[in-house]
């Protein structure tokens, strides 16, 4: 019998549909799966420990001739930032150890709504701060393609699991980059939809002028199908954006066809396609640039002289948020409480908490974006870093009336080596370069696998991004893209994914 | 150059709440006045035409009925909470004895 763990949710719900499979066993075998590869990988945090019941149910209604969701039965993973009533939400951080949410995330009561599976919680960065999975209070995730390499970040843990085969697809969030560095990465796709597009209730906020909750997958179209599911307006999200949107996998079907790339005037931003970027990024990043023209696409160069102090104006715009949203975990209300003894006040403990409860990463980003708000330093931080994001908005509005799309290496390098960029923060900081302009300016990006880097074998991404409101174009175009690569190969990318012999969980 | 000093760092420490040891305030203060140096740079073209946008999609007046939504009880407020005595969450005393 075939490895169902192989399969995209897209065959596996074909598979559902015509009974050759239950969710119990598709169920069975990611489980499996995690129990054979986490010991090592480490993607999960925690596993589901009703996801059979819950699958059996779904079988029980499907024989029973309910009209079911075409994910159905499907499972899927959580990254740690979402809140969930049956598990744990610690987004990586010892001061949330063990906390349950008394109500679901909004993707996640959407997931359950369509009865997919929840397989469990996958690891990240603390509260999303990095690009590495390596800040998590937790323990590292390790790369399934060289366990010697992390995964990226902030979500990690997601795309390791989806790129592993413990999950066809999972739920990823993403600020400056944490869903498509990470796809990048482990030979993934990810997608950051459009600010507001996907509900942010119930994701536990590091910066909410930029989060954005998205899908993690192995191909465009089970991102699309995810993305379906979890999209949409949520009265219980001020910034959800109330329009009616197009079905993202129609998008992503149209785009398989093979007509889509015909004519598209793709933009290469100049700025994000530099010398300095690791060779084997770019040889495969311009050849499928080339591949690209001969399918009959314009590729036009574009420049965003602005995105030179994007990285800048962010890191100053996420720890000024940052700082805020995490004066929540202030020992009362849920998560640790740390008494230093004595007559301690309750400002006693909650510095006493604070301390215990956060790694260095968040403390440094608090300390930061507490200095960028305080008197006397606001204008010239905060108010400046908000002047910079109306100027990258106002360098993508130019691109965007010369190109369709843009597209550009989805990070500067591979996967680099546990442990090779944790001495230096700001060194951390700035790979992300081709990641944040994309959430600075609140816009959708598709991070797709376009081949391996030449001098690692390790995966390459191909960013792909489109104008506010314009997801559907992505799933479109990234489809169109993975179509023409998966022919020119023979086979999708995930075959080439090598064997993970991770040890035992 | 930024003005980063231990000082500095103390004084943020104090209003971010968090008890930071003096290795940690020693070794902040070294990277944060790196990191400021490093993000300073946004000041060059943050010119005073340029209008600040503080959220990516803009939107005005988001309102809902005031009707009672589904929100949690108390009781589902209370479920990870430290300390509570069942109706509010208990915490240590807000004032020290010389304030």
């Amino acid at each position: 019998m075939t490895d169902l763990t192989r399969l995209t949710a897209a065959e596996q719900s074909a598979l559902l549909g015509a009974r050759e499979i239950s969710s119990v066993e598709l169920t069975h075998a990611h489980l499996d799966r995690i129990a054979a590869t986490d010991g090592d990988l480490g993607a999960f945090l925690h596993v589901s420990d009703i996801a059979l019941t819950v699958a059996e149910e779904v079988d029980q209604a499907r024989a029973g001739g309910v009209e079911l969701h075409a994910l159905a039965g499907i499972p899927v993973a959580i990254k740690d930032v979402l809140c969930t009533t049956d598990m744990p939400a610690t987004a990586g951080s010892k001061i949330l150890e063990g906390w349950v949410s008394p109500y679901d995330a909004t993707p996640v009561a959407l997931l359950r709504a369509a009865r997919l599976i929840p397989l469990g919680k996958t690891n990240m960065d603390e509260f999303a701060m990095g690009s590495s999975t390596e800040h998590s209070a937790y323990g590292i995730t390790r790369n399934s393609w060289d366990r010697t390499r992390i995964p990226g970040g902030s979500g990690g843990g997601s795309a390791a699991a989806v790129g592993a085969f413990q999950a066809p697809i999972a739920l990823g969030s993403d600020t400056g980059g944490s869903i498509r560095q990470p796809a990048a990465f482990t030979g993934t796709v990810g997608m950051k939809p459009t600010y507001g597009g996907v509900s942010r209730y119930g994701a536990i906020a590091l910066a909410s002028s930029l989060d954005q909750v998205g899908p993690v997958s192995r191909t465009v179209l089970d991102s699309a199908l995810l993305h379906d599911v979890i999209g949409g307006h949520d009265p219980h999200d001020s910034t959800s954006i109330p329009d009616a949107w197009p079905s993202f996998a129609e998008a992503a079907r149209r785009g398989a066809m093979g007509e889509s790339l015909k004519g598209l005037r793709i933009g290469v931003v100049a700025e994000l396609d530099q010398p300095g970027f690791q060779p084997g990024v770019s040889a495969r990043f311009h050849e499928t640039l080339q591949l690209l023209a001969e399918q009959g696409a314009e590729i036009v160069e574009v420049s965003a002289p602005n995105f030179e102090y994007a990285v800048a104006a962010y890191y100053l715009i996420l720890t000024a948020e940052a700082s805020s949203n995490l004066a929540k975990f202030d020992s009362v209300r849920f998560g640790m409480r740390v008494n230093p003894g004595g007559s301690a006040t309750v400002e006693d403990v909650m510095s006493a908490t604070r301390e215990a409860g956060f790694g260095d990463e968040v403390k440094r980003r608090i300390i930061l974006g507490t200095y960028a708000l305080s008197a006397g330093y606001y204008d010239a931080y905060y108010g400046s870093a908000q002047k910079v994001r109306t100027l990258i908005q106002r360098d993508f509005a130019a691109a965007f009336a010369k190109a369709d799309v843009l597209v550009s290496p989805t990070a500067p390098t591979t996967a680099w080596k546990v442990g090779e960029n944790l001495a230096d923060p700001l060194a951390m900081w700035l790979s992300d370069i081709t990641t944040i302009p994309v959430n600075m300016a609140g816009i959708p990006g598709m991070s797709i696998p376009i081949g391996l880097a030449d001098e690692d074998s390790l995966p390459v991404g191909l960013q792909i991004m489109a104008p506010a409101r314009e997801d559907a174009r992505l799933y479109e175009v990234g489809a169109a893209i993975e179509a023409l690569l998966d022919a020119k190969r023979g086979a999708s990318f995930a075959t080439l994914t090598p064997e993970y012999d991770g040890g035992n969980r | 150059m930024s003005d980063i000093t231990e000082d500095t760092v103390r004084h943020l420490a104090n209003l971010a709440r968090i008890a930071l040891t003096p290795d940690e305030v020693s070794k902040l203060t070294g990277e944060l006045a790196a990191i400021v140096d490093a993000v300073e740079k946004v000041t060059a073209v943050a010119t005073p035409d340029v209008p600040a946008t503080s959220h990516p999609i803009p939107m005005e007046n988001v309102w809902r009925d005031d009707v009672v939504a589904d929100q949690l009880t108390a009781e589902q407020a209370l479920t990870g909470a430290p300390d509570h005595d069942g109706s509010r969450f208990r915490v240590t005393a807000i004032l020290g004895e010389e304030e």
